[in-house]
């Protein structure tokens, strides 16, 4: 076989592996470290050490109104639950840092703010809606995915979900 | 009679080309997908804009429903109360 042939096979094949490579991350998918995305601490802080914990990863946007409304019920989970080692980390999408550094500035959570600045971890995650988080378990596995936010029921549901992932054995 | 020039090929070659249009057409069936067109939920940011919302500025759309009516002889129609029926 000709190695023009080779490689007119080959593209297709690549083309396919790059299709699944973006698929949307679901409920027992690894979740994507942060550092390799490009993510920081907005404060410009180091970031959390998350291995071995169970972590809530929120994605938020300056823009996006369920984000804002979703802060004060994250900040109450955080207060009461980070003692027993939940690590609650609310990434920023935005395109403009001014623009996230200006909302974390105004709502001041007690939880880290971080800004995936080249969105390259939103768009390894795929989110499907805006807010989107996502509850990870000690071995890094997503165990539980919440599209947007729906107020108290929300923060009901979460609370019942880290409790049972924090009972969980290291 | 002219025979085809694919058929001039040979197997090898004409099974190569086979399996190529074969995974061109799989790979390709994912462009018909109409989230290829959607604008992802991080790239809203420019659609949630105040400046995106067609009622930010009161006198331009008073303006505007003036020139609809003026022009089609109707008002409202554009939330509760009122209609276009072309009765006033």
């Amino acid at each position: 076989m000709s190695p023009r042939i080779k490689f007119l096979l080959a593209l297709p094949v690549a083309l396919a592996l790059v299709t699944f490579a973006r698929a949307e991350i679901k409920v027992g998918d690894p979740f994507p470290a942060l550092a390799p995305a490009g993510v920081v601490a907005i404060s410009g802080a180091a970031l959390p050490a998350t291995d071995g914990q169970v972590v809530l990863v929120d994605f938020w946007a300056s823009w996006c109104a369920p984000c804002k409304a979703s802060f004060p019920s994250l900040a109450k989970i955080h207060t009461d639950l980070a003692p027993r080692g939940l690590v609650l980390l609310a990434i920023s999408i935005d395109e403009k840092p001014a623009a996230a550094a200006a909302f974390a500035k105004k709502l001041a959570p007690p939880f880290a703010t971080l800004h995936d600045r080249e969105q390259k971890l939103v768009k390894a995650v795929v989110v499907p809606t805006m807010p989107t988080s996502y509850l990870v378990d000690r071995t890094g596995k997503v165990r539980f995915v919440h599209d947007g936010f729906h107020g108290a029921a929300t923060e009901k549901l979460l609370r019942s979900q880290i409790e049972s992932l924090l009972a969980e054995k290291k | 009679m002219r025979t085809s020039p694919v058929l001039s090929l040979s197997r090898s070659l004409r099974l190569s080309l086979f399996l190529f249009a074969a995974l061109l057409a799989a790979c390709s069936s994912g462009c018909t997908n109409t989230n290829l067109v959607r604008v992802k939920p991080w790239e809203r940011a420019t659609l949630s804009d105040y400046t995106m919302n067609p009622g930010r500025d009161p006198l331009a759309r008073s303006m505007a429903e003036h020139t609809f009516f003026s022009r089609e002889t109707a008002t409202g129609g554009r939330g509760v109360g009122g209609s276009g029926c072309g009765c006033n």
